[in-house]
């Protein structure tokens, strides 16, 4: 049994040793320039305030934490998220930046823990739901249905896997005094249950965003049909009606 | 920011040294003595004492009342609050105390916790409560964060406005139809309705990005004043951090 560090996904100081800590925040560090470099060609006057709110909206629904087990709660991650609507360069520096904000202001996870915490959920959380979502596209382009169950399972599978990078960072270098199968049961168990809200929680966001403004999804961005010139007379009001809500 | 007023929750006005510091020396202190108290091994016990000596004695020159400082920092609670727990469930050699049965490596695991999460919430703290949101992002601009990072950081900070007020005039259009809402039955409605809040900011968000543009917002935080950090500020910053470097090196050699 640990500290409620290890629950609520974040980690605070202390929680790994200083080597291990130094090192993940390398790792992070190189994979936020990298994501820095790409972002670059994702962002413009379009996406820039989209970015923008995901942000916020992240950091607004990372701070509600659902009770799972008595005394111990869990938060949402949201890479799964800013992946699906922003992209994964993108994305993971959002989720990269809400985590410092965090940090910084809101005293909410260790600053030198930050490595640690960008690796689990900016990173890899981001990156693994991502992938996901673009292995179930297919499905994700056919109906909106496709779209819903593809966000529930892309956040999932990403809320489980950026818990198991935590054990992995605990088995190198915890400094906790719990054992490495504690640790492990306790995280998988916990986050199987923050998965399922995680998911049904996209899966909401991400149904209405694509059902009133599907151009801002990134992931369907190509799919939408292209604009076609109509001339007075021509029959065909419905198929018209079909591409209005895409102006890309 | 702009709208809903200037400060944030954690922020305390006020014309101290300690708030007039540029926020770029600030952060840096801050981050840096945060990983003084990371390393300091944990069986080091006095050294932590002198830790907080040392903030206390920053919240004195920063006028800071110390049961404003206790009362927020109870944000750390849901960390540390299992960490009572290692005790009881850790291995190893045990030590009795009022007829319980403790885990030596427990205990130790737990004050470990406990100890450098506390110093670590109250350092942030500090910096927050002597730091306005404006100063902290010129702060990260000159410490040459990537204009992409100071962009989105900007946006975010901008935009948890237009949630929070978009929040609220949903919430009101629900009471006013006759709903309801007491203590947690809120979460069911504000949980279903969290898709068509995101549309509704998003759609706000967008109009109030194009503002921003239309009144000359090119992406970076326009400086009001040019004036440049000295070394002196400098120095002012990094002596706090010089004292834990000296407490942690006491820490190593000691312990």
């Amino acid at each position: 049994m640990v500290g409620d560090t290890v629950l609520a996904m974040h980690m605070s100081d202390g929680l790994v040793n200083g080597p291990t800590a130094g090192a993940f925040g390398l790792i992070a560090v190189l994979g936020l320039v990298l994501a820095g470099v790409r972002a670059r060609s994702d962002l413009d006057d379009r996406t820039a305030p989209m970015a923008g709110l995901v942000t916020a909206f992240v950091f607004a629904v990372q701070m509600i934490n659902f009770p799972i087990l008595p005394g111990a709660s869990g938060h949402l991650l949201g890479g799964a998220l800013v992946a699906i609507l922003v992209g994964p360069w993108v994305g993971s520096l959002c989720i990269a930046i809400v985590l410092c904000v965090q940090a910084l202001l809101f005293a909410d996870g260790g600053l030198t823990a930050l490595g640690t915490n960008i690796v689990n959920m900016a990173l890899v959380g981001v990156f693994v739901g991502y992938a996901v979502a673009v292995a179930l596209r297919p499905l994700a382009r056919r109906s909106r249905a496709g779209l819903v169950a593809t966000a529930f399972v892309a956040a999932f599978v990403n809320t489980v896997v950026a818990s198991l990078a935590f054990v992995l960072e605990y088995a190198i270098g915890g400094a906790g005094g719990a054992s490495l199968g504690t640790v492990f049961t306790l995280m998988i168990g916990l986050h199987v249950l923050i998965g399922i809200g995680e998911g049904v929680i996209t899966a909401a966001t991400v149904g209405a965003v694509a059902s009133v403004r599907p151009d801002l999804v990134h992931l369907l961005r190509g799919t939408a049909p292209p604009l076609q010139l109509r001339r007075a007379g021509d029959t065909g009001v419905t198929e018209s009606r079909a591409t209005e809500g895409n102006p890309s | 920011m702009a709208g809903a007023g200037h400060g944030h929750p954690l922020h305390l006005a006020g014309t101290s040294p300690v708030h007039r510091l540029p926020a770029e020396v600030k952060i840096v202190a801050a981050f840096l003595g945060v990983v003084c108290v990371v390393l300091t091994p944990r069986e080091a016990f006095p050294v932590f004492g002198g830790y907080l000596v040392l903030l206390a004695a920053i919240w004195v020159v920063a006028g800071i009342p110390p049961g404003w400082m206790v009362r927020r920092s109870v944000i750390e609670a849901p960390f540390v609050v299992l960490a009572v727990l290692l005790p009881l469930t850790g291995g190893g050699p045990h030590v009795e105390w009022l007829g319980l049965q403790l885990s030596e490596p427990g205990l130790l695991g737990a004050w470990n916790i406990i100890v450098k999460g506390t110093l670590g919430v109250l350092t942030s703290l500090t910096l927050a409560a002597t730091t306005s949101l404006r100063d902290l992002l010129l702060g990260l601009q000159r410490l040459h964060a990537p204009a992409l990072v100071v962009t989105i950081v900007t946006l975010m900070l901008r935009y948890v406005d237009v949630i929070a007020a978009e929040g609220r005039r949903m919430r009101l259009a629900r009471i006013s139809r006759g709903h309801d809402p007491r203590f947690l039955w809120q979460a069911g409605a504000t949980a279903r309705g969290v898709g068509s809040l995101f549309v509704r900011s998003y759609e706000r968000g967008e109009r109030v990005h194009l503002a921003m543009l239309s009144r000359g917002w090119t992406g970076a935080m326009p400086r009001l004043s040019e004036t440049p950090t000295t070394r002196r500020d400098w120095v002012a910053g990094l002596a706090p951090v010089a004292v834990a470097l000296g407490l942690a090196v006491t820490g190593w050699v000691t312990a």
